[in-house]
């Protein structure tokens, strides 16, 4: 029994962490965050260097063959530095093509992807927030037409793994005649979203795209997870310290012990968690028979923490944790982001539920 | 990251099961009269002993089997005992608390005399720290030890005592320096039970049983060598801790019992004439806990993978107790409701630990789960030690007065 991560693992999160602290420290983020694009495509370019646009891709097509618990492991990382990039998106798009693509259709589009020169992301939503593979009504043709919601760093992308009717997946190029994208105003300014118009778009069917579209949610979930991890972490940080140096009463007010406990039960919905999302990932991989559930268990409950801690954070950080100008306000809406992307907590809590046969 | 124990350990799996699956129960000779459980309880942890499987961080000259610490072997052990419900090692304090601190500061003759009746649990043992005024602020303790020629002569009162009214020894806190700072008057004494100088008087609890008590010492005594470590060394020999195969695990497995308790109680259970387990709400909150006893299970995994490695698991190991004991509370708060007009019942004559699924064992355990709270360090002195040690924030500036922290 190893319960921890590899040296490897540990190895990728401290040079993507070194990189996010050279390349997007926090005034670079306010930039970004407040800028119109939302995107800095020269930190896509570094993380495309690392090695991170193509990380759970098989080396056959130029990826370099990890697991969801490397994506996972970058993602917190990511999380944490609260990184503009369209990661999430594309990485996703990846695991879809990779799970489903016909060998003709991974050779065709995977070592772009793995290079990051094409960037992917996914159209999953539809109205009534229909997330879920069982929910889609998109009709599956050569050419589609209709509406995806919430398409994160749409505008970015070159291509895009669409959910279909029967919980299939299609492939659009997001230049192609017939996609408009509309921007989204999401309250995460680090991850931009679109709402996707498909009018006669060429759309090529994924071989295996039912199977690929199972994958696809939970790696999604998982990432969701891991994201809200690292971002809750930060926040935890940002708080401590905060409570190090704000003086009130001639002392710095960790000194009290209302901060202390309030703190204290932060970082209780912060640490127990990190187990939590490590074998949800690991089970992707490892684990099928615990796959689906406990991606979903992550999923509900680490962004609802995140999202708790977020609101403890706002609160320890007084009259200036209200205000934009605080960096508090970027990772709320990270957990805004992470809680509802793919399903709110209560979505999965039911999916759980019945999973489980209760 | 790999969870499979590996192919040495499956086998020693294997080894454990196969001498559970025949030793226990142990067989009665036909025609011979049943043995009782004790009798086969007793015989079944001789032969454990033997193999190697209890009381591992225990010398066989103090009746253990000696073993070389191995945290993933205890679980091994542990995992194959309970699966068959084999009985484990006695889980008293005397064992858990007093044979530890022994085998680490103990006399070579004290070891002789008290690690191996203790361990069979011939012989028990009560725990003598808090007093009326000294809770979280144990150090402040007053009970006053005085040497008088070969003995010392003990007064004071201690409380909250569980087991004293049936316990033989008590290992005890006192001040026998009180000219010396706080932290460095208080030794550690072993004191006999049975003697006139002792009155115990248990106390009611809120459940209705009683299981702790008060202790008066009214110049009780006990022999001069009858202390553990040097005289005003006692507040650190309270704090010896070994490095044991710490059962990092045990309390998750706890938890996730408990909550499949809760699945079995809620489909057993009806709301509107519907069983319970159909109802949204309850299914909610049921998946709810269930993210908690998951992060708290693989928690567990993580502590386990450090202490095998010798690593360190970090401001994790801080939060085990605070975080089990909030499970236990979201656990016992969905049992009443599902409980309903049974909730207004009392809690009967449940003692703590029955696994019962019975209305009144889940009342019981409604309340045991603020004495878990309490017990051992409360939620919010938890909290203080997770923002102090675990974040660095500042030590409070009462406790910041006092000597020998």
């Amino acid at each position: 029994m190893n319960f921890d991560l590899t040296e490897e693992q540990e190895m990728l999160q401290q040079s993507l962490g070194s990189l996010l602290e050279n390349e997007m420290p926090i005034n670079r983020l306010r930039e970004v965050f407040d800028g119109d694009t939302g995107d800095d495509p020269d930190l896509w370019k570094s993380l495309a260097e690392l090695g991170v646009a193509g990380l759970a891709i098989g080396d056959t097509y130029g990826g370099a063959g990890l697991e969801i618990l490397d994506l996972a492991v970058a993602a917190e990382t990511l999380g944490y530095h609260c990184a503009p990039s369209p990661f999430l998106g594309h990485v996703l798009a990846a695991v879809a093509i990779e799970a489903g693509g016909s060998e003709e259709q991974k050779k065709k589009w995977l070592p772009g992807l793995a290079t990051g020169d094409q960037i992917g992301t996914i159209a999953l939503a539809e109205a009534e927030g229909r997330w879920q593979p069982e929910e889609w009504k998109l009709a599956a043709s050569n050419t589609i037409s209709g509406v995806k919601d919430f398409v994160p760093s749409g505008r970015l992308s070159t291509l895009m793994v669409v959910g279909l009717e029967d919980g299939q997946l299609g492939v659009v190029e997001t230049r192609s005649d017939g996609v408009t994208l509309e921007e989204v105003d999401g309250a995460d300014r680090s991850r931009r979203m679109d709402l996707v118009t498909f009018a006669d778009a060429p759309c090529e069917l994924l071989a295996n795209g039912k199977e690929a579209a199972l994958r696809l949610r939970n790696v999604g979930l998982v990432l969701c997870a891991a994201d809200a991890f690292g971002g809750s972490q930060r926040l935890l940080e940002m708080s401590v310290e905060y409570a190090k140096t704000r003086e009130q009463f001639g002392v710095t007010i960790g000194h009290f012990q209302a901060m202390k406990h309030q703190l204290a039960n932060m970082a209780l919905d912060v640490e127990p968690n990190r187990g939590l999302y490590w074998f949800s990932a690991y089970a992707q991989d490892h684990e099928p028979g615990e796959a689906d559930r406990v991606a979903s268990i992550a999923k509900a409950h680490i962004t609802d923490r995140f999202m708790q801690v977020a609101r403890d954070a706002v609160e320890a950080h007084g009259g200036l944790g209200f205000t934009w100008e605080c960096d508090v306000q970027m990772w709320f809406k990270r957990a805004m982001f992470d809680r509802a992307f793919l399903g709110t907590p209560s979505q999965h809590r039911s999916r759980s539920a019945d999973l489980a046969s209760w | 990251m790999d969870l499979s124990y590996g192919s040495e350990m499956e086998d020693f799996r294997d080894e454990v099961s196969s001498f559970v699956e025949s030793n226990w129960p142990i067989k009665s000779v036909e025609g011979e009269e049943e043995i009782s459980f004790e009798r086969q309880a007793s015989m079944f942890r001789e032969r454990a002993i033997e193999k190697g499987y209890l009381y591992r961080s225990i010398p066989q000259k103090y009746g253990g089997s000696e073993q070389d610490a191995d945290v993933i072997k205890a679980q091994i052990i542990r995992e194959e005992f309970s699966r068959k419900w084999a009985p484990a090692e006695a889980r008293g304090i005397g064992t858990m608390m007093l044979v530890p601190t022994l085998l680490e500061k103990g006399e070579e003759w004290q070891k002789d005399r008290f690690v191996r009746p203790t361990i069979t649990g011939e012989l028990t043992w009560c725990q003598g720290y808090s007093e009326p005024g000294s809770g979280s602020d144990l150090a402040s303790l007053k009970t006053r030890g005085e040497l008088q020629g070969d003995e010392w002569v003990i007064n004071g009162q201690k409380i909250w005592t569980s087991g004293a009214h049936m316990a033989d020894y008590m290992f005890c806190l006192v001040r026998t320096e009180p000219e010396a700072s706080k932290h460095a008057g208080i030794s550690y004494l072993l004191l006999d039970m049975k003697q006139p100088g002792i009155d115990v008087r248990p106390l009611r609890m809120m459940t209705g049983s009683s299981d702790f008590n008060e202790v008066f010492l009214n110049d009780a005594r006990t022999p001069k060598d009858w202390i553990v470590g040097k005289r005003g060394e006692g507040w650190t020999v309270s704090r010896t801790t070994l490095k044991h195969e710490r059962n990092s695990i045990g309390g998750a497995q706890q938890t996730r019992s408990a909550l499949a308790g809760l699945v079995k109680l809620a489909q057993e259970s009806e709301l509107n004439g519907r069983p319970a387990i159909e109802n949204a709400e309850i299914r909610q909150r049921l998946s709810v806990l269930e993210g908690y006893v998951k992060a708290h299970q693989y928690s567990g995994y993580r502590q386990l993978t450090q202490d095998a490695k010798g690593g360190d698991a970090g401001i994790i190991n801080m939060m085990m107790k605070l975080f089990s004991t909030e499970i236990g509370h979201q656990v016992s708060g969905i049992a009443m409701d599902l409980l309903e007009e049974e909730g207004l019942l009392s809690a009967g004559n449940s003692e703590l630990g029955s696994r019962s699924s019975s209305s009144q064992g889940w009342i019981a355990q409604y309340m045991y789960s603020l004495g878990i709270a309490i017990a051992g360090g409360t939620a919010n002195v938890q909290r203080n030690v997770i923002a102090e040690r675990g974040l660095g924030l500042p030590r409070d500036a009462a406790a910041n007065r006092s000597p020998g922290k």
